[in-house]
């Protein structure tokens, strides 16, 4: 069977019994409601090509020599064209129980300086390329919040220690790290509101930090250290189990330049972590969770020198999450002959990754689709419904 | 010419210039420190900061090995190199923590601290980032070799030794790009080596010219292949290997340097002479110091004189130095910054008035508790930004709520640890911020219903968290 047509194919019998009608902007006038978003940016490039190994291409095995082995070297098989990547095995009860999905060829609108600090801004941004990327201020995520209406500041959280510009922006939310703790006396709270008083930043930040702190619930502290995150996972969906319905973390370590082998197994063994204890912790929650796993770009197609990939264009999307309709893979297969590649050496986008965030923001939040393409994703066209979502 | 003796903050005090410039441009004041109080005075001080530490490279490189050499043995069965394993990486994290006390007794000991402030953001511009404890270790002879001996120097100098620096090849991946034509790789083709662009995109988009000039994938390609030869290993003498060079001339920004026959390191130096002097680095160099030292958003004026400045002397980082001590934008954008993290309890550890050896006498628990936890806590992990960009410089990036609450707690509970009695606060307060102390603070102060909480409000205000 032609490899698209398959694709679509699978696309049409996913989920069609479970596809709930869509819900109207209507019902959400009152609140947020019980639909839970979190972004896990991936900072560094993951390489999609080995987390979702398209061993049933033909090319693949003349780019790669010592990753992306497929099934024959421990990947779990998941379609009989792709294979997972033996370190992300703990997610394998998802896709067979219809919670996980992934799109293998996306990107940003960001193309040829590869850089990761601007494909990161553009990322988060959520802009086209009109405009300068290091002008930025906001975040998609704060677009969207601006759009929620009756949202309040714990409607969305940025968690860990890292700044999240997805989250930047004009609507008010929260940031706090689960290693963070605050324990002031009375009169040093008041004194202190007093001296950051005419200092907006700060006087914003101490009275967040106050509030979270105050707030926190003991068994959050009380257990010992962890991995920072199985913490930012825990303390995610401790936020989402009341009144946050928007989160997002990072997790870093995906710059594979070399001995990917090794190097790329740890940053997906804290991915699948991750998603695992966001799913035990939310309990029931979890059914009306979208999690969607975002990074900056792909890498090269063909393994480098040094056992490993440089920065690339097109790369991987993971979606996951009770309310997701999973168990298959999300568009279509651009290929990895020479003539499919962008610019001879890089996996080539078949779809806007912004495209996914909207039709998932459009589903569960009721945004409208002229706001999608305008306010949040300036420029975006969404195209045909991916039925990202049960 | 700045005005000699005091300006104005744009409110109604006058802060002296020896105020003005320790806060802005070093790690704030001491009652240790008489603080310089001219230009000249200023500039006098950078010297002092280009000599280097005690460890050095070669002396890591002979830890490197002796590691390699013992973990070998205990491999091999060999069960009596178990405990001397452990001693050497007991000894290796003891000399990381040593270092690490020096740089911040360095800091804390001079006069404003603008040639150490100069050291740090160089080094931050050329990020290394540490891994193991080896890594660790070299990144900080990186500081010593690479960084230290040219903030007052050329930065075509420093950027060579930074970019060949075995803590820079490592951390760029260098170390495993070999040129696909080279000797090597015609030797030994099943083991399919090839280039790494690592650290040639790094040095066009971070050290050079930045992100937004005119250059291309290409650009990149021809200056990885520049580049294949650089090699570090722990027991390797020479810092080129021309066996994993590219042969033949690469263009680069259309310049072609090298021969038909084998790289050579000459040709590399040749590439970053002309990177260094090119109109887009200076333009990169320029507004990175002024974001660095006077505001997130520079006037434009300040940034066309450094980068005039640059370009006139050739790549000359005294000329830059010698714009920004004069530079009246000090006193517009006065604590327009936050302080980092790492800047912040420097300021704190020489406003208790605390001496470098009372940071060198400090024990490694006693360096962890006060200084590397706190660090981390505030967002700023001691030598691992998480990227070759280095550390954020916009105010939003530190004072985020988790942050604040890092430097609250260390206000609070930190200088009890560290000094046997603590100071009156409001006598604390004349002595950190000077005569910069806002009315807020000044009313705050003395309504501390301890000593403890008076300290911790000085450190922890606004005024002390801003330069």
């Amino acid at each position: 069977m032609d490899r698209r047509l398959f694709l679509r194919h699978a696309a049409l019998i996913g989920c069609s019994a479970a596809a709930s009608p869509l819900i109207t902007p209507m019902a959400f006038a009152s609140a947020p409601g019980d639909n839970r978003l979190v972004v896990i940016v991936l900072r560094g490039a993951m390489d999609g090509l080995d987390a979702f190994q398209p061993y049933g291409d033909p090319d693949l095995a003349g780019l790669r020599r010592t990753i992306s082995l497929g099934p024959d070297h421990g990947a779990l098989d998941l379609d009989g064209f792709f294979a997972l990547h033996p370190a992300l095995s703990g997610l394998m009860p998802l896709w067979q129980a219809g919670q996980l999905a992934f799109a293998p060829a996306v990107s940003t609108p960001y193309r040829d300086k590869r850089s990761h600090f601007d494909g990161q801004d553009m990322l988060e941004a959520g802009t086209g390329t009109d405009a300068p990327i290091r002008n930025q201020t906001d975040g998609w995520l704060n677009r969207l919040l601006q759009q929620m209406p009756d949202q309040s500041s714990q409607t969305a959280y940025a968690v860990g220690g890292e700044r999240m510009r997805i989250l930047d922006g004009a609507a008010d939310s929260m940031s706090w790290s689960p290693r963070s703790t605050l324990n002031l006396s009375p009169q040093a709270e008041r004194l202190l509101a007093h001296v950051y008083h005419d200092d907006p930043l700060l006087r914003h930040s101490s009275e967040q930090a106050i509030a979270i702190a105050e707030g926190l619930s003991p068994d959050i502290l009380s257990e010992g250290r962890m991995s920072e995150h199985l913490e930012l996972a825990r303390f995610t969906a401790d936020r989402l189990n009341r009144e946050t319905r928007i989160a997002t973390f990072s997790i870093s370590g995906w710059d594979t330049h070399a001995a990917q082998a090794n190097t790329l197994k740890r940053a997906l063994t804290q991915l699948s972590e991750a998603i695992l204890t966001l799913r035990d912790e939310l309990g029931r929650n979890w059914d009306t969770t979208t999690v969607m796993a975002m990074t900056e770009f792909g890498r090269t197609a063909r393994e480098n020198g040094s056992a490993g990939t440089d920065h690339g264009t097109g790369g991987a999307m993971l979606v996951a999450g009770g309310a997701v309709c999973g168990g298959r893979v999300l568009g279509e297969w651009p290929g990895l002959a020479e003539g499919d590649l962008y610019a001879g050496r890089d996996l080539m986008p078949v779809r806007d990754i912004r495209a996914y965030a909207a039709w998932a923001m459009h589903q569960k939040f009721g945004i409208a689709k002229s706001t999608l393409e305008g306010a949040i994703f300036p420029g975006l066209d969404m195209g045909g419904d991916p039925r990202l979502l049960a | 010419m700045l005005p000699q003796g005091s300006i104005h903050d744009g409110a109604r005090r006058m802060i002296p210039f020896d105020q003005l410039a320790a806060i802005r441009l070093g790690f704030g004041l001491s009652p240790r420190q008489a603080l310089p109080d001219t230009p000249q005075a200023l500039m006098a001080e950078l010297a002092a900061s280009t000599r280097a530490g005690e460890l050095t490279t070669d002396h890591v490189s002979t830890i490197i090995a002796e590691g390699r050499d013992l973990r070998r043995a205990f491999r091999n069965g060999d069960a009596a190199a178990k405990e001397p394993l452990r001693v050497h990486r007991r000894q290796a994290r003891q000399r990381f923590h040593a270092a690490f006390r020096e740089r911040v007794a360095r800091a804390v000991d001079a006069p404003s601290g603008l040639g150490e402030r100069l050291v740090w953001f160089w080094a931050d511009h050329f990020t290394v980032e540490g891994a193991d404890i080896y890594q660790d270790l070299l990144c900080e002879t990186f500081v010593d070799e690479a960084i230290r001996p040219h903030v007052n120097g050329r930065f075509a100098q420093m950027m060579f030794k930074a970019e060949t620096h075995p803590a820079m090849l490592r951390y760029l991946d260098q170390v495993r790009s070999v040129g696909p034509g080279s000797a090597l790789a015609r030797r030994r083709p099943a083991k399919g080596f090839g280039l790494n662009e690592n650290l040639a995109r790094e040095m066009l988009e971070l050290h050079s010219l930045g992100v937004g000039a005119d250059y291309s994938q290409r650009d990149i390609e021809q200056l990885a292949e520049l580049l294949a030869g650089l090699f570090y290993g722990p027991k390797q003498e020479k810092l080129f290997l021309p066996a994993r060079s590219e042969p033949g001339p690469e263009t680069v920004l259309g310049v072609e340097y090298g021969t038909e026959g084998r790289g050579r390191l000459q040709d590399i130096r040749a590439v970053i002479d002309d990177l260094a002097v090119h109109p887009a680095t200076a333009a990169h160099l320029a507004r990175k110091m002024a974001v660095h030292f006077v505001s997130d958003d520079p006037p434009t004026g300040l940034t066309d004189r450094l980068a005039a400045a640059y370009l006139e002397s050739d790549g000359a980082l005294a000329a830059m130095n010698r714009v920004l001590v004069r530079a009246p934008e000090l006193r517009d954008g006065f604590r327009a910054k936050m302080r980092q993290p790492s800047d912040y309890i420097v300021a704190g550890l020489r406003a208790l008035g605390l001496t470098g050896d009372d940071i060198r006498a400090l024990d490694d628990r006693q360096t962890r508790v006060n200084l590397i936890e706190p660090l981390k806590l505030m967002g700023q992990p001691w030598g691992v930004p998480g990227g070759p960009d280095g550390w954020p410089e916009d105010a939003a990036a530190w004072a985020t709520p988790q942050g604040l609450a890092a430097r609250i707690n260390w206000s609070m509970a930190t200088p009890r640890r560290l000094l046997d009695r603590l100071p009156d606060p409001r006598d604390f307060a004349a002595t950190a911020l000077g005569d910069t102390a806002s009315e807020p603070l000044a009313w705050a102060v003395p309504k501390a219903e301890s000593r403890v909480e008076g300290v911790g409000i000085v450190l922890a205000s606004a005024d002390f968290n801003r330069r």
